[in-house]
């Protein structure tokens, strides 16, 4: 496989900041979501002199962001649920978009795992990193999740 | 493209600063001869360069300093100011610290007595590489002035040929001719 170079910091944080910053809001809510994604980004340049390569930069930033905000949330109390309501509408989202505010009352493991999973496309092994746990766990709460989401719909 | 608070980025950018986590930050500083890109490190400024577009100097900084290069305004705040102070004619000679990590020693003695050619006087390569102990390595001279990381701040603008043209310069003829003519050099 062809050696692809860990890209200059700057690169990286502009090709990402908006997503990592969207995926956190619809984890934590508006008003948490600046703390954390500073926290992130802090994060991620502590971890930047370590990477060995600049593959799956993106799967790399979502799980730490997702680990910020688990830790966020085992920190404080939940948002209100009214700030995840408001989030700005944009066009063309994924048809997820429509369901994800169904996620937002799950426990905190599943609906990190079923937004990294039908959100975001991460497989499960990135999942499982991101989430502290193993992989066959993460498959679990994602499905658990889901189970969850379809008993509210039904 | 999604909603993303410009006032975020800049805390972002502060606090990188702040926890000491950069290898190099840089900004763009606006000067009469044109947009400088100007970057440094903790150890001090490694790079100016007269071309501002940042794409095309990331991937050397990262290269020669270090992956975790971040524009950030504040470490680059002394660097402004006296090149400010320089071009308004009230500083003839810088104070910043440079990094000039990975060179040769040749390179390293080369730019050091660049740094002591005075503020509106010119040289010659060939004295310039007399002077490092090499008098035959004008040429060599030539290229090392060519690659100057540091112009300006190193004044490569300050050496010429022994017939007294201005022979080249990084940033264009036309630059070369205005750093000489605001320090009033004699050619």
């Amino acid at each position: 496989m062809e050696a692809v170079s860990v890209p200059p910091f700057e690169r990286f944080y502009e090709e990402h900041r908006s997503a990592v910053f969207g995926h956190l809001v619809r984890l934590v809510g508006r008003q948490r979501a600046e703390d954390a994604f500073q926290e992130t980004f802090l994060r991620a340049l502590r971890g930047y002199p370590s990477l060995r390569h600049g593959r799956h930069l993106k799967a790399w930033v979502f799980t730490i962001a997702t680990r910020v905000a688990v830790d966020e949330s085992r920190k404080r109390p939940p948002a209100p649920t009214d700030e995840v309501a408001e989030l700005p509408h944009e066009d063309g989202r994924p048809a997820w978009a429509e369901l994800e505010h169904l996620a937002d009352e799950l426990p905190e493991k599943e609906r990190a795992a079923v937004v990294l999973r039908y959100g975001y496309d991460l497989p499960y092994d990135q999942i499982a990193d991101a989430l502290d746990s193993s992989e066959d766990a993460a498959r679990q709460a994602a499905s658990s999740g889901v189970r969850r989401l379809r008993r509210r719909l039904a | 493209m999604s909603f993303f608070p410009p006032d975020l980025d800049l805390r972002f950018r502060d606090a990188a600063v702040a926890e000491g986590l950069l290898d190099v930050s840089y900004d763009i500083a606006d000067t009469p001869i044109g947009p400088l890109l100007v970057a440094v490190t903790e150890r001090g400024l490694c790079r100016i360069s007269f071309d501002p577009e940042p794409d095309r100097e990331l991937d050397g900084l990262a290269r020669d300093y270090g992956a975790r290069v971040l524009r950030a305004a504040s470490p680059i705040d002394p660097v402004k100011r006296e090149l400010d102070e320089y071009f308004q004619g009230r500083r003839r000679k810088f104070e910043l610290p440079v990094d000039l990590r990975g060179r040769s020693e040749f390179s390293l003695a080369v730019l050091q007595q660049l740094a002591d050619v005075p503020y509106g006087e010119v040289t010659t390569y060939g004295s310039l590489a007399a002077r490092t102990g090499r008098p035959r390595a004008a040429r060599a001279v030539g290229t090392i002035m060519n690659r100057n990381p540091i112009p300006i701040v190193l004044p490569c603008h300050r050496v010429v040929g022994s017939t007294g043209s201005l022979v080249g310069y990084g940033g264009g003829l036309e630059r070369k001719r205005q750093l000489l003519d605001l320090e009033h050099a004699p050619v």
